[in-house]
């Protein structure tokens, strides 16, 4: 009885960081109608970045911010030196150039910090919690973890319904030539969709990094389970993120603790092929139909 | 004023307005006739900038327009409800009117624009907060005409707005159109097919054929002869 309990805690924590991940892969799809591959990668990189002021001696909070701040900058680095040039042109071309930067960090990252794996300093206690006698798996980290991208989400959503920019974004998403006509700077805010993507990897890189350790391919698995939970939701929801990256979480966590943990991944590609010749769409995408 | 002169816009080799010349003055309605593929929608694509003119200019208050983008042009006060009016589905009603102003700075006065446009489409108000692929074609008609007005243009470019609408709405819609224009000055471009409505509320009337300017009068002389309607305008 206390598996399940167990592996359904293990599943949410983990199930978190996928919608996380996925949610940054939700903004940018609904952006600019891309799926962006190197979105793990981007997400390692900036805690890389967190792990070098780390080692100068900043704190863990500076580090955080400081893997926010790189994701930001890089965010809107790519989206306007890479992917502008392939907005409008075949999704084919996106799909190579986000696999080319994937593929580009990792290696990167492999020259400037080594292959070796590195540890991440977790900040809050990661012994589980008790529950009368025994220890639940549980911690106060994992809390912060469930926490932080709880706030995240909300700030986001905060930011799209009831800000200007938020409505401007949505705006430059749905229908970017009509937005043109209304004033708005539709490249800005396709750069600023990127931009924000890549803070909230860069959270989702750093909140992972103490359970699976630091290392150029420590996203690689992680972007297929978000990839797979976005698909699950509908890549156009973001509710749907958060619930698909939850039910990923769960599923993976059943899987590795009732079969075996070596089975995760290819887990993970089963239930996004069933997805896919079941219910494409996901669950979650709205039915309002679009005007052709 | 707007003075277009001799503009050209091509779609590769397809040249879809070919010297195009006319002017309009201030304060006035001016419709833009012709038959289906004359090239009329082109042309206020090329004014606002959506598509890059070839040749040729098109000067609005002295400025030139031609090279500017289209979120550059809106900021001098030029307003354009496209073909197919661009109703933001997604988002509600509000949503839509708001976005209409929010690249203007002063915020009382996006909120005073607000509740005058509440109040010139009453219909809106009752649906403030409903999603806009709710409205019927009539409705979604003054939430355009409406969010073009939250800018507090001086110059309208309507893109057929009878697309699509029932007569009586269609006439309300005119009507409305010409009394904005007579009460608050405004300069109004009124691309249509429906010849007959818009030569109802126009001043003046541009008729293109093939991308070329084939006849420009008077809106009552326009409607006069007999002649000209039945060969250009088929009625």
């Amino acid at each position: 009885m206390t598996r399940v309990l167990d592996y359904t805690l293990n599943g949410v924590t983990y199930g978190m960081i996928y919608a996380a991940v996925a949610m940054a892969l939700v903004l940018i799809w609904r952006a600019t109608r891309i799926v962006n591959f190197a979105q793990g990668a981007m997400a390692m990189l900036s805690t890389y970045v967190a792990v070098s002021v780390l080692e100068r001696g900043a704190n863990y909070w500076e580090a955080l911010l400081a893997a926010m701040a790189f994701g930001l900058v890089a965010g809107a680095v790519v989206e306007r030196g890479l992917i502008r040039p392939v907005e409008n042109k075949p999704p084919l071309n996106a799909v190579i150039v986000t696999l080319g930067l994937l593929i580009l960090i990792e290696a990167a990252a492999g020259m400037i910090w080594g292959d070796s794996f590195r540890a991440y300093p977790a900040h809050f206690s990661v012994v589980g919690l008790k529950v009368g006698r025994n220890h639940i798996a549980l911690s106060d980290f994992d809390l912060y973890v469930i926490g932080a991208v709880v706030v995240v989400m909300f700030a986001l959503l905060v930011l799209f319904r009831w800000t200007g920019i938020g409505l401007r974004m949505r705006a430059s998403a749905f229908e970017p030539e009509v937005a043109r006509l209304l004033g708005v700077r539709v490249g800005r805010m396709l750069t600023l969709g990127w931009a924000l993507a890549a803070v909230v990897g860069a959270i989702a890189g750093v909140l992972v990094a103490p359970k699976v350790f630091l290392e150029p391919n420590n996203m690689d698995n992680v972007l297929i389970y978000a990839f797979t939970a976005a698909i699950l939701g509908g890549l156009d929801s973001p509710v749907g993120a958060l619930v698909g990256g939850l039910g990923m979480g769960l599923a993976l966590s059943f899987v590795g603790g009732y079969l075996r943990s070596s089975l995760e991944t290819p887990g993970a590609f089963v239930i996004l092929i069933v997805i896919l010749m079941i219910r494409p769409t996901g669950i979650f995408s709205g039915a309002v139909p679009r005007r052709v | 004023m707007l003075e277009v002169s001799d503009l050209k816009v091509s779609y590769g080799p397809v040249q879809a307005v070919d010297g195009v010349s006319f002017t309009v003055e201030d304060g006035s309605i001016t419709a833009v006739l012709g038959a289906n593929g004359a090239g009329k929608t082109t042309l206020l694509r090329a004014m606002t900038g959506l598509v890059r003119s070839r040749a040729g200019s098109v000067r609005y208050q002295g400025k030139e327009l031609v090279g500017m983008a289209p979120e550059d042009i809106v900021r001098l006060g030029v307003a354009h409800v496209p073909e197919g009016r661009g109703v933001i589905q997604d988002l509600s009603v509000e949503e839509n009117l708001r976005l209409g102003a929010l690249w203007r700075s002063d915020r009382p006065d996006r909120r005073r624009a607000l509740d005058e446009v509440f109040s010139i489409f009453p219909p809106l108000a009752e649906r403030r907060r409903r999603s806009a692929y709710t409205l019927s074609g009539g409705e979604r008609q003054m939430l355009v005409v409406g969010r073009a007005l939250m800018a507090r243009p001086r110059l309208l470019l309507l893109d057929e707005p009878s697309l699509g609408l029932a007569p009586m709405i269609t006439a309300q819609i005119m009507e409305l159109v010409a009394s904005l224009s007579s009460n608050s000055g405004l300069t109004v471009l009124l691309v249509e097919q429906n010849a007959r409505s818009a030569l109802s509320i126009a001043a003046r009337a541009v008729v293109l054929s093939l991308g070329k300017v084939a006849v420009q009068a008077d809106a009552s002389a326009l409607a006069g002869d007999e002649e000209l309607r039945h060969h250009y305008l088929g009625f």
